[in-house]
């Protein structure tokens, strides 16, 4: 390794090859395209590429790839779910997000770390039982487990919490994970580009063409592409778009942040949340912890961050953790999430043809990459809802069919 | 800081605000269909621009509508509910 990194030294000109082929103008026509360079809209492509030889593809990105949420998230994969149709659709995601290093031949730094929710109250103690219940049921490794074992776990943490609200118990969840969320969607990217697929960044789409019902075509920043299939896969964006097809949808956008502190020398092996203290927190492969919390109270479109999110975040970790008191925030972000009401997606077929939907995934998008992917590959390819999203589709919300997954999120949003 | 003016108590803090929403009007339950009523229901306007929303702040419990735009978080202005209506009438 050190010899290959003299290379870079060495060389004038940069001796990796680009990640991918840079693309200059449109074609007039593709046989899909899907709106959104993020973690899903990618995998998607990837899938379509790799699984059904799909490759007249242009994946269209207002801004740069992976940017998004996709960027923007704490990179932690799960699967302890709470009802049957989110359990087994997140387990298939975990399954999938273990080969991906080994598939992209590229370092996710995919590290298996357990994954805590901590109850601090009778009551979500009851709800943790039942969600380990549920998980045992669908055979995923989740247990219910006391401070002792929390303790041996994190000796670090103050499970009385001060003596305010102590840690009674958890949800231990072994196959817990993060990933380096970039890579995730170069990943993604460099495969699905290999495989011939377009990627345009910096070309925002104003607006998709329809004729009786059906797609015909898309407006984007480069001028107008003709197509029958678009993908759209842009999360806070995603009201703005169907706002143009005459879509109505129970997405509502509110900024959610996160925050890290400076690196330190490892001490916290596993993910650790608290849904009644507003905490999620594990330590990167650089030993930075990655902190994040609950939505944003109001409505906004906008990516800003406030003082008021890291000045509480940081009270509810020094609760748990009061020996960082002196450890200091280096850096603060947020995205935009698509919530909705019923915490499951919002995917699939539409009441427009060709028009296919990934959206509503507010908090808890990135772990479920590899599945969305897949799954909407399967549904635009056979114009038809694959299994696993059935109960996802928008029209749940006219016939009063809501999923209910109030697993869904880490913390209470 | 973010600071909102509340009608009756003057600038206060964001944080003693909550949020309830925008103002939508109701269709009439007796009379509507499930369609329309399961739209009501569930979706939203989600799309940034200035909205008429309710706004509570919770120490006093004063509910009273702000216009405020969803893409700058620019407050523009804050009125009691009764204030609205007579401007309507």
């Amino acid at each position: 390794m050190p010899l290959n990194l003299l290379k870079f030294a060495l060389s004038k000109a940069h001796p990796e090859p680009a990640m991918f082929t840079p693309r200059d103008r449109l074609k007039p026509s593709y046989d899909a395209v899907i709106i959104g360079a993020g973690g899903h809209g990618l995998a998607a492509a990837y899938y379509l590429a790799r699984d059904y030889g799909m490759t007249n593809v242009a994946v269209l990105e207002k801004g740069y790839l992976g940017g998004g949420n996709t960027g923007r998230n704490t990179t932690i994969i799960r699967s302890n779910y709470l009802t049957p149709e989110g359990v087994k659709f997140y387990d298939e995601s975990v399954r999938l997000w273990q080969d991906l290093s080994q598939e992209f031949d590229l370092n996710l730094f995919y590290s298996n770390r357990g994954h805590f929710t901590l109850a601090h109250t009778d009551a979500s103690l009851r709800t943790m039982r039942w969600r380990a219940e549920v998980n045992k049921h669908f055979g995923i490794a989740s247990e219910l487990v006391g401070p002792e074992e929390i303790q041996k776990a994190c000796p670090q943490m103050d499970v009385s919490c001060g003596g305010k609200a102590p840690v009674l118990g958890a949800l231990y969840h072994a196959p817990g994970s993060i990933a380096r969320h970039d890579a995730v969607a170069w990943g993604y990217g460099r495969g699905a580009d290999q495989r011939g697929v377009e990627i345009h960044q910096q070309t925002e789409v104003f607006g998709i063409q329809t004729k009786a019902g059906k797609v015909t075509g898309v407006q984007t920043s480069k001028g107008e592409i003709a197509t029958e299939k678009v993908l759209c896969a842009v999360a806070g964006s995603t009201p703005r778009l169907l706002h143009g097809l005459g879509l109505r949808s129970p997405l509502y956008i509110h900024p959610l942040q996160a925050m890290v502190s400076e690196p330190m020398k490892p001490w916290l092996d596993p993910i650790i949340v608290s849904g009644s203290l507003h905490v999620y927190v594990s330590q990167t492969a650089r030993g930075e912890l990655v902190m994040g919390a609950s939505l944003d109270p109001y409505e906004l479109h906008s990516t800003r961050s406030t003082l008021d999110f890291v000045e509480g975040l940081c009270a509810h970790m020094l609760e748990l953790f009061p020996f960082l008191s002196h450890v200091k925030i280096v850096r603060q972000w947020a995205g935009m999430a698509d919530m909705t009401p019923d915490f499951a997606p919002i995917m699939g077929k539409t009441e427009i043809e060709g028009f296919y939907l990934d959206a509503g995934w507010g908090t808890w998008g990135f772990k479920a990459t590899p599945i969305c992917g897949k799954t909407m590959a399967y549904t635009l390819v056979h114009d038809r809802n694959h299994d696993l999203i059935q109960d996802f589709s928008l029209d749940r919300f006219k016939t009063f069919a809501l999923v209910g997954e109030k697993g869904a999120a880490s913390v209470g949003h | 800081m973010k600071i909102m003016t509340c009608p009756i108590n003057g600038p206060r803090p964001i944080t003693e605000f909550a949020y309830g929403g925008e103002v939508r009007p109701m269709p009439d339950p007796n009379t509507v269909d499930d369609a329309t009523w399961a739209a009501y229901i569930y979706n939203r306007n989600s799309i940034p621009g200035i909205k008429q929303e309710w706004w509570c702040h919770v120490p006093s419990n004063t509910w009273f509508i702000a216009e405020r735009n969803t893409l700058t978080d620019e407050i523009l202005r804050t009125y009691l509910y009764a204030e609205a209506q007579e401007g309507v009438a």
